[in-house]
């Protein structure tokens, strides 16, 4: 007896309207690339949710480590001068 | 015949062609080699139904005797059907199954390319609507039958024995009658003759690509034109009709 | 080592509490993982398996409309089959895995699939009580703690939106119809009522596993909560149409602003889950004849794509 598949696990995002972002709309099993894109097409486009999908396999995913978060994403939290608020405008200025 | 008459006809045939191979698709619902194939070929069997409908619908109004698109799917027998005989044909396996897409689907793309040029005009819609349904299938069914007959020893077998089982029912799709005819004058119908050569053509070239053979000319089964089918239609009928001719006073 | 044990459940049950969403590669405790893979795959199965009893009709539905109705809603069920999948896979369980241990009963599916869809007003009742019943328990489980079921949970429940509507309005056409329908009504009606509140589990009282997912938040509301939710809904709508609830103690309770009912056949229960149900052995020959019927096919996409590949690199 041969050890039994379903397929590779693929990523499955979707543009809900042109112009939009791809968002991730949840996974399919596919064994092609073709196939990949019609089983995303067949699974996730059934109410005219998509004008655009992408697949990637699930495999080429690089995933950040919760245990990093500290170091990835706490120094970006003081850096408030990136923001427009953190900026005082004179009194009167328009269009700024 | 008149006008009025062929083009009832012309519409009922193309209506049973769509019910009758959705009929066959629809039963592989939960039955599918893995879960998101069952949803493909239900998306495609819900296309197939939704062309019933309107193609049925259109031929109720040509008619003219107040007929709906159910009046005509429910209750009329198997002698009254005009599908070609290669839709009702059992499912067989998987194989089998995607190559009747593939020779539905390949006839399919010439024909309704044609179609949504008819001078008919809602004739005309249903086949420019149709026509983006059909490049999808016939998409899907391509690549299933070259990845399977470029898979392995039994896949292969398996399409080989399809193409060899399906080929004799392919010549009804080009055949042509009266009804053809009449309407043809009138740029209603479409020539099917002129499509052999490209379906050829492009089957051909597919089935290369999987490495499989065609079939050689041979014997082209006949019939469905005059209402005559396999003995597998009467069972289709009897099953979908079965509530409709069971409480005729009910509505559902 | 144990120390090290307690302060991860400790940081774990911390987060849960605050409301954070737990994600793939976040530290859970195993127990978390566990109970997590059994209720989603259990979940999935139940979508999966229930697609046959519907499925029983398809070729019998008795108008275009109906039709296409019945076949996208059972399209949807194995879609939320796949999200579902989907879901438990991210905890590193493949769906090989899975299906493996349905097949071996190790993994369970919702009982009420094991009962048979007869008539055409079955269809009607599954839509209605059935989904009915599962939309309750699934709105709930749109906040629950781990992030990939609650997201698969959300756009199920988007798309579920219409299968109880769908199966209301069988019920509600027949009760309009004929006597011959009405009765039919009345029947499916009289069979799937008390295996669809049997859907939401023993009483709060004899439940496991409760504790542990009221704690870790995968669970939100207690089994006869949910139970409740759905008679109360339901009598309404039954009483709207003329249908009859089969049970003699149902009544409104004045004090508690809730209908009190009848005790549940909990023998029926159990024995069903135990197997042996009206349609538990024809359920699971059904998926393990399909599954491997579908072996060939693939084995064939895989070495073609394996072929592909090859052809690329060489």
């Amino acid at each position: 007896m041969t050890a039994d598949n379903q397929l590779d696990v693929w990523e499955v995002f979707m543009q809900s309207k042109p112009g939009a972002n791809y968002i991730h709309a949840g996974s399919i099993h596919a064994s092609d690339k073709q196939m990949a894109l019609q089983n995303a097409r067949d699974t996730y486009s059934r109410r005219g949710e998509g004008t655009s999908i992408w697949v990637v396999p699930s495999s080429a995913i690089v995933a950040s480590n919760p245990e990093d978060n500290g170091m990835f994403f706490d120094p970006a939290n003081d850096k408030i001068y990136r923001h427009p608020t953190f900026y005082v405008m004179p009194e009167g200025a328009k269009a700024i | 015949m008149t006008q009025q008459q062929a083009l009832y006809k012309y519409s009922l045939r193309l209506g049973d062609n769509a019910l009758i191979l959705s009929a066959r698709l629809s039963e592989w619902c939960s039955n599918a080699p893995f879960l998101e194939e069952d949803l493909a070929l239900t998306n495609m069997a819900l296309d197939l139904i939704g062309r019933a409908q309107a193609m049925l619908k259109y031929a109720g109004e040509v008619d003219g005797n107040g007929k709906t698109e159910d009046d005509l799917a429910y209750r009329r027998s198997e002698r009254e059907y005009y599908n070609n005989l290669i839709m009702e044909l059992p499912n067989g396996d998987f194989a089998y199954t995607m190559v009747r897409q593939l020779f539905v689907s390949t006839f399919e793309l010439f024909f309704f390319e044609e179609l949504q040029k008819s001078t008919d005009a809602t004739l005309a819609a249903i086949g420019a609507k149709t026509l983006k349904e059909v490049k999808y299938h016939h998409l899907h069914a391509k690549d299933w039958v070259i990845r399977l007959g470029d898979g392995t020893a039994e896949s292969n077998r398996r399409v080989q024995q399809a193409v060899n089982q399906l080929w004799m029912y392919t010549g009804e799709l080009f055949e042509m009658d009266g009804t053809d005819a009449l309407l043809m004058k009138d740029g209603i119908a479409v020539n099917a003759e002129h499509l052999k050569m490209g379906w050829i053509q492009m089957v051909t070239q597919i089935l290369a690509l999987a490495n499989i053979e065609l079939p050689a000319d041979g014997y082209m089964q006949t019939g469905s034109r005059m209402g005559i089918h396999t003995e597998h239609l009467g069972h289709i009928l009897s099953e979908m009709q079965y509530l409709q001719r069971a409480y005729p006073d009910a509505t559902w | 080592m144990e120390q090290a044990q307690e302060t991860l459940l400790r940081e774990f049950e911390e987060k849960i509490e605050c409301g954070f969403a737990i994600e793939p590669k976040d530290k859970m405790p195993a127990g978390y993982r566990k109970h997590l893979v059994r209720q989603m795959s259990q979940h999935a199965h139940s979508e999966v398996i229930g697609m046959q009893p519907e499925g029983n009709w398809v070729t019998r539905a008795p108008s275009l409309r109906a039709k296409q109705i019945l076949l996208a809603k059972i399209q949807d069920e194995g879609g939320h089959g796949l999200y579902l999948y989907s879901a438990a896979e991210t905890l590193g369980v493949s769906r090989d895995e899975l299906i493996e241990q349905l097949h071996t009963g190790k993994a369970k599916y919702s009982n009420i699939f094991n009962y048979p869809a007869l008539s055409w007003a079955d269809i009607g009742a599954i839509g209605w009580l059935v989904d009915g019943a599962a939309i309750v328990n699934q709105v709930s489980l749109q906040r629950t703690s781990y992030g990939p079921y609650s997201r698969a949970m959300v756009r199920i429940c988007k798309e579920e939106s219409f299968h109880q509507r769908q199966g209301y309005e069988i019920m509600a056409k027949m009760m309009a119809g004929t006597a011959d329908q009405k009765a039919m009504a009345q029947d499916a009606m009289n069979r799937w009522w008390w295996p669809s509140l049997m859907m939401f589990g023993p009483h709060d009282s004899d439940s496991p596993h409760t504790g542990d997912a009221f704690r870790w938040k995968i669970k939100r509301h207690s089994n006869d909560e949910l139970r409740q939710k759905f008679i109360d809904k339901t009598v309404q709508q039954a009483e709207v149409i003329g249908l009859t609830i089969p049970d003699k103690d149902l009544k409104w309770n004045e004090e508690k602003k809730c209908y009190d009912h009848g005790e549940i056949n909990w023998e029926e229960f159990y024995r069903v889950i135990g197997g042996d149900g009206p349609c538990n052995k024809q359920r699971m020959e059904h998926h393990i004849r399909v599954h491997n019927e579908g072996a060939w096919v693939r084995e064939a996409a895989e070495a073609y794509s394996a072929k592909q590949q090859y052809s690329k690199n060489a």
